[in-house]
């Protein structure tokens, strides 16, 4: 459980040393995570590794639990890459954008398993999603299909109260988990800023999919703190004094809290775990400053998985092009 | 005249709407309390209220499709698409229902809905975030596809794109979304250049350089570094992809003889091929060379640090309007390489010959 706290202390502060760099220039945009470490860290530490997890793009929780580190924890932030891993070395699918789409990837991926496994022993697919990604069309048609075949997946909604500045009132009028059921999809509505509350939930949704009794949503019940993205202002839509109400609930600080009266956490442990965090923030924060930009010629590697003539074409067409400047000027890169 | 931003003088439009017809209602995510995420309906749902400016759910084929049922009552909805890239999970509501509706009820039923789409990239955004998508709707009959520029276009062509009768696809550049100039907010629609006419932004005689959106921002600069080198390029703004002001593009690529297009998009299939295979069907005798296509490369969009190299800038455009006057090699598919330093000849301070 110490673990999970360190984990948790570090998200956040990779989260906040993240926010600071786009701040200053080194990434395009960034969107914060803080307020929901319970949600993701809990319920990522239930899991197994050969479950295959299916995120958002700001469940950066999965990816510090799956293993990424550093600069790959904010490659696509800074735009230098499509992907800072390689979503089959840690079962780990790309940061997802198109809301709600990989909903359906995590249902294929369940099917597979399924064929190729049978209901026994299979591995869990599981889909992390916002309370707006609920009113997906693409989530509606993940959910027919999780059902209809009864497959091992786990729809893991994160409801943080708000899409951007919809609160999510919006997009359900009662309890989003009440949606699951209409599905014929087992569902449960967890507090998720409580660690242990969601540790418990996943293992059991993980439980059932893992032997053969389908699928299951959580509505993890918790509040994103921070802006939407670094280029959002939430105080255009909501107040200050509600933001307060949730700082009181602080997934870090009740665990702590628990942590505290078991006697496993103390003044010296908290300190090796602020340690252990700072050496992850400079650890992000020297990784990304040190990330180059991509050569020019990059744009045209991976179009295809064959060869392709017409991507080779415009790959030699655009390197006798930017030749034309190195002749001319003593240097390749168009630079304005 | 009020001095305005593209996004102001949108805006500006919509309030108008708003204000003069209420038949005309807003869809959107974030559009309301958040005024939108580029801001163009900033304070509108504070006047107008929370049934004329209406945020919905986080669902775009339901935006899409409510706004089929909203015209069907005798609304005409405007929607807004957050960005391009979100603009695809409506895409069937937009291509089966939208734009056959018409046709398939004998004319009975209209549906006059305006869909905003910011559109393109140079913003240095996140995946998705920076299509080009309008080739796939400029192909889809029974719906118009229009792009403004400048300030002035949005403020006009906004209103004229809700006040027509068919469904209008209305791309918003942008990397126009912060230029400013002076607008006259109050232009007579009926008096004003129809929706589905193209504008010659510059004059010239040398090469005909047909673009839209925000390359036209890139296409005159260019045509001024070339008047400073001689050559004289006319650069045609084409506002409206579906369909084209056909008539206004021939006369000048007679007229010059050469013609070059200019898009953001990818090259194949894109809107460039219409734009090069109409015109040589229509001015073969006339053209003195091939058309040339300066387009987006035939990939993905690429990530931020890297879409400089996609994107057409004023040297791809130079470099294309060398080709068509002859000076590298005529056709970007041809099998020999042109000498490289060759396709500087606009670029380099020595005057061309
Ligand atoms: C298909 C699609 N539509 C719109 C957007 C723009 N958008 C990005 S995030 C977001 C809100 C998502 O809210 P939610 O699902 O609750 O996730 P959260 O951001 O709260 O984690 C919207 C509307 C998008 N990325 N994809
Ligand atoms: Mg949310």
């Amino acid at each position: 459980m110490l673990d999970l706290y360190r984990e948790m202390r570090i998200l956040r502060r990779i989260d906040d040393e993240a926010t600071a760099l786009q701040r200053q220039g080194e990434l395009g945009l960034w969107p914060p995570v803080r307020g929901q470490e319970a949600a993701q860290l809990a319920s990522a530490r239930a899991l197994t590794p050969g479950d295959f997890v299916f995120t958002s793009y700001r469940e950066h929780g999965l990816a510090l639990h799956r293993g990424v580190r550093g600069a790959d924890l904010v490659k696509v932030w800074r735009g230098v890459a499509g992907t800072g891993w390689n979503p089959h070395e840690i079962r780990l699918a790309t940061q997802q954008v198109i809301i709600g789409a990989h909903t359906l990837h995590a249902v294929g991926w369940a099917l597979g398993e399924t064929i190729e496994r049978g209901e026994q022993h299979p591995d869990a697919a599981v889909a992390y999603l916002g309370d707006g990604a609920m009113s997906e069309g693409d989530v509606a048609e993940a959910m027919v299909f999780a059902a209809s075949f009864r497959l091992p997946v786990i729809f893991f909604c994160q409801n943080n109260q708000w899409a951007i500045s919809e609160p999510v009132t919006l997009q359900a009028p009662g309890e989003l988990a009440d949606r699951g059921l209409g599905f014929g999809i087992p569902s449960v509505r967890v507090d998720g800023n409580d660690a242990l509350a969601v540790y418990a939930v996943t293992r059991e949704a993980l439980e059932r999919a893992h032997t053969g009794g389908g699928p299951t949503l959580i509505e993890a019940v918790t509040y994103r703190m921070g802006p939407h993205t670094t280029a959002d202002d939430p105080t255009r839509y909501r107040t200050a004094e509600e933001v307060a109400a949730w700082a009181e609930r602080d997934p870090i600080d009740r665990l702590a809290a628990l942590l505290r009266s078991e006697g496993v956490l103390d003044d010296e442990a908290e300190r090796e775990v602020a340690a252990a965090a700072d050496a992850a923030a400079a650890e992000l924060r020297a990784g990304c400053v040190a990330l180059a930009d991509p050569e020019p010629l990059a744009v045209f590697d991976h179009v295809y998985a064959e060869p392709n003539r017409t991507i080779e074409r415009e790959r030699a067409e655009y390197q006798r092009y930017l030749a034309g400047f190195a002749d001319a000027n003593g240097f390749v890169e168009v630079d304005r | 005249m009020t001095r305005l931003t593209f996004g102001g003088a949108l805006r500006s439009a919509l309030h108008r709407a708003l204000a003069e017809d209420d038949r005309v209602v807003l869809l959107g995510e974030d559009i309301g309390v958040n005024g939108g995420v580029f801001r163009v309906t900033d304070g509108l749902q504070a006047e107008f209220g929370p049934r004329r400016v209406i945020d919905t759910p986080l669902a775009e084929a339901g935006i899409l499709g409510t706004a089929v049922g909203l015209a069907m009552h005798g609304f005409r909805p405007v929607v807004e698409i957050q960005f391009d890239g979100f603009v695809y999970p409506a895409f069937d509501q937009i291509v089966s229902q939208l734009a056959k509706m018409h046709y398939r009820t004998g004319g009975a039923v209209t549906l006059p809905i305006t869909m905003r789409i910011p559109v393109g990239g140079g913003i240095g955004a996140a995946e998705h975030h920076s299509e080009s998508p309008e080739a796939y709707f400029a192909h889809t009959a029974g719906i118009r596809t229009v792009v403004a520029s400048t300030p002035q276009d949005g403020a006009v062509m906004l209103r004229q794109a809700i006040a027509c009768d068919d469904p209008v696809v209305f791309f918003e550049p942008k990397r126009r979304y912060h230029v400013k100039a002076e607008v006259d907010e109050r232009v007579d629609l009926r008096t004003a250049l129809p929706l589905d006419r193209a504008r010659v932004v510059a004059e010239g005689t040398d090469v005909t350089v047909v673009t839209y959106g925000a390359m036209t921002g890139v296409c005159l600069d260019a045509a001024a570094a070339a008047g400073d080198e001689g050559v004289s390029i006319e650069v045609i703004d084409l506002r409206s992809l579906s369909p084209v002001d056909w008539e206004s593009v021939e006369a000048s690529v007679r007229r010059t003889g050469r013609l070059v297009v200019v898009h953001e998009a990818a090259r194949h299939g894109g809107f460039g091929a219409e734009i090069a295979a109409t015109l040589t069907e229509r001015c073969f005798p006339f053209l003195e060379a091939a058309p040339v296509r300066v387009t987006g490369h035939d990939i993905p969009y690429p990530v931020a640090k890297l879409e400089k190299h996609h994107l057409p800038d004023l040297d791809r455009v130079l470099d294309g309007v060398d080709r068509v006057l002859g000076r590298v090699a005529a056709s970007p598919v041809s099998a020999e390489p042109a000498p490289a330093t060759e396709s500087l000849a606009v670029r380099t301070p020595e005057p061309v010959r």
